[in-house]
């Protein structure tokens, strides 16, 4: 067995690991608790879950590339997801983006030089009443405007 | 006032602890079921209200339910689809947000009645706030007996897990959800067998909607009877509505069965800003056909809305005014497909990115004759021709569009 992951985060693990039948099935969960940790998946970190799921290497990199919320990159230092889906878009999803960029000089897809900023376009977040709509890190920010982002952007450094 | 078993009770100032919800009477049902109930008594109550899934397919509750094989030896589980991907949907948020022990009381009556001692609460990666909520709410109920080896001190033992999905709208899909809990790709997988006997790890399983669960209760508390009274027949209960879009008051709303369409804009979400008027609705969820202005003095139930050519679905009502564009509506539907489906078989994946790619050219002021057309076979050969339910989902929003809006889309 390799020893990338310090102790703290395998005990954790550990425990995820008896709520399942069997070992694959608690990939998810643990590719979650690793992508906390270390803010994205690295090669390592692929072979280390292999080994505690029980599976080979390929396999779990075969679940973590269909899953859109697993990152095998760094991202910047504040993950940005706005929702441009139907009813965000009717509210004004466009103007955000448009807002982003220019003030921001933020781009979906891209990170920021400084490393501060990722944002990315998602699907419906399930806040369709108060769009547009934005998750920085895991807060949903709502009802959002130019000046409300503006208010939240500063806070992130 | 029309009554509101789900809602009425909730804190507007967030989640009930245990304490508050034991206070307004929670757990009663469950304690009484569970003490005084045989698990076949609690599964006719269910069967008997009619309650129909809310988590897009309607089927009833009782029945699915009925479906799991007595002579298996077991375990049996269940799987609470709390997924919730259906873009026009956020419901189950509204429920995890304030009362996340009025689920867990649903999954105790569910888990008595099927005999289930595990539940898995598959929850989409993004809520990740109402996970933890809901991960606090299970240790709150474990700490005080309500989970656990002996559930409200019975001897029925349960245990609840919460499983985060990780960003894929085709895991709301309950095959898919099952491989995906299984840690494999979240790709459907053919039935039958259905999950009723082959489900999570081979084992018969029940899924069930977070709003279908939520809704046990107060079936449980009142009586079958009382919660068919509610709404039609065949279709009992109160519907938590989602509305969003051009109306003035978005939001969820509980309202009984067979609420007239119209007035769930007009009245309820408050109607359109002043001076705009009504274009489409599309009455529930992405992936039911949208409807016409002319086309919504139509009841809120199963049975309307399919005779209406479209469907009831999760209930995500999303309201147009004249001020949108359908070019802009169907290059958003349009992108969600293309992006969400799994791939796995031609038909759904070669049509959505077909469609996908006509719509963007079409909005870079490259379309060609016959666009619409091309639109309209891609999505025709992929209805009823997929492996799930998805391929349908696609197809169905994209030819309504298409059909009812092809004067606006060729200009
Ligand atoms: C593409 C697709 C996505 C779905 N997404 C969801 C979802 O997010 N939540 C949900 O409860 N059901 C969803 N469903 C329906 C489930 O497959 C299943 O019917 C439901 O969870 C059963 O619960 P119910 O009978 O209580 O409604 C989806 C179905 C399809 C085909
Ligand atoms: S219909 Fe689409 S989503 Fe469903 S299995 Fe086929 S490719 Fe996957
Ligand atoms: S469309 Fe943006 S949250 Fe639903």
């Amino acid at each position: 067995m390799t020893n990338a992951f310090p102790s703290g985060l395998r005990t954790r693990i550990e425990a995820i690991l008896a709520r399942y039948p069997n070992r694959r099935a608690a990939l998810l969960p643990v590719l979650h608790l690793v992508q906390r940790e270390r803010g994205f998946i690295g090669p390592e970190d692929e072979a280390e879950a292999a080994v505690l799921c029980g599976l080979r290497p390929v396999e779990v990199r075969e679940v973590l590339t269909f899953y859109t919320m697993f990152r095998r990159e760094p991202a910047g230092r504040h993950l940005l997801r706005v929702c441009t889906n139907l009813s965000c878009s009717i509210r004004g999803s466009a103007g955000i983006l448009d807002h982003l960029r220019r003030a921001f000089g933020l781009q979906p897809g891209r990170t920021t030089p400084d490393g501060r900023f990722t944002l990315v376009e998602v699907e419906c977040l399930g806040a369709c009443d108060k769009g547009p709509c934005l998750l920085a890190g895991d807060t949903l920010h709502e009802n959002l405007t130019p000046a409300a982002l503006d208010a939240i952007l500063r806070e992130l450094e | 006032m029309a009554e509101r078993p789900l809602t009425s009770t909730f804190d507007p100032a967030g989640p009930r602890s245990l304490e508050a919800y034991v206070r307004g009477g929670g757990y009663a049902a469950a304690r009484r079921a569970l003490a005084e109930m045989t698990p076949a008594a609690v599964a006719g109550e269910v069967k008997a209200a009619e309650l129909r899934g809310r988590g897009g397919a309607g089927f009833p509750a009782g029945v699915k339910w009925s479906f799991i094989p007595r002579t298996d030896p077991g375990p049996f589980y269940l799987c609470v689809n709390a997924d919730e991907g259906e873009p026009g949907t956020f419901k189950d948020r509204h429920i995890l947000a304030h009362d996340p022990h009025l689920l867990l009381e649903g999954i105790i009556l569910c888990a008595y009645a099927v005999g289930v001692h595990t539940a898995y609460i598959y929850i989409r990666g993004e809520y990740e706030e109402p996970a933890r909520r809901l991960e606090k709410a299970i240790a709150e109920a474990a700490g005080a007996g309500v989970l656990g080896a002996s559930v409200l001190g019975s001897g029925f033992s349960l245990d609840v897990i919460v499983h985060r999905g990780a960003g894929a709208y085709i895991c709301g899909e309950e095959t898919a959800l099952l491989e995906s809990l299984e840690g494999f790709r979240g790709k459907p997988r053919l039935k039958p067998p259905f999950p009723a006997a082959v489900g999570l790890f081979g084992k018969p399983t029940v899924i069930n909607n977070v709003e279908t669960l939520a809704h046990l209760p107060a079936v449980i508390r009142n009586g079958a009877s009382w919660f068919l009274g509610l709404g039609k027949p065949k279709d009992g209960g109160t519907r938590l509505v989602s509305v969003s879009g051009s109306v003035v008051r978005p939001g969820v709303y509980e309202l009984p069965i067979g609420t007239p369409l119209r007035d769930v804009v007009f009245v309820h979400a408050g109607g359109l800003a002043p001076g705009r008027t009504l274009k489409a609705v599309i009455p529930g969820g992405m992936s039911s056909a949208v409807l016409g202005p002319g086309e919504i003095d139509v009841p809120m139930d199963s049975a309307s809305l399919a005779a209406a050519g479209s469907m009831i679905g999760s209930a995500g009502v999303i309201v147009i005014d004249d001020a949108v564009s359908m070019k802009t509506v169907l290059d958003r539907i349009s992108r969600f497909y293309a992006h969400e489906s799994c791939g796995q078989c031609t038909p759904c994946r070669v049509g959505t990115s077909w469609i996908r790619r006509i719509v963007l050219r079409r909005g870079a002021g490259e379309g060609r004759a016959g666009d619409l057309d091309r639109i309209v076979r891609l999505a025709g050969a992929m209805k009823g021709r997929t492996l799930c339910p998805f391929g349908d989902a696609a197809a169905v929003p994209i030819l309504a569009l298409v059909t009812k809006f092809r004067a606006e889309l060729e200009q």
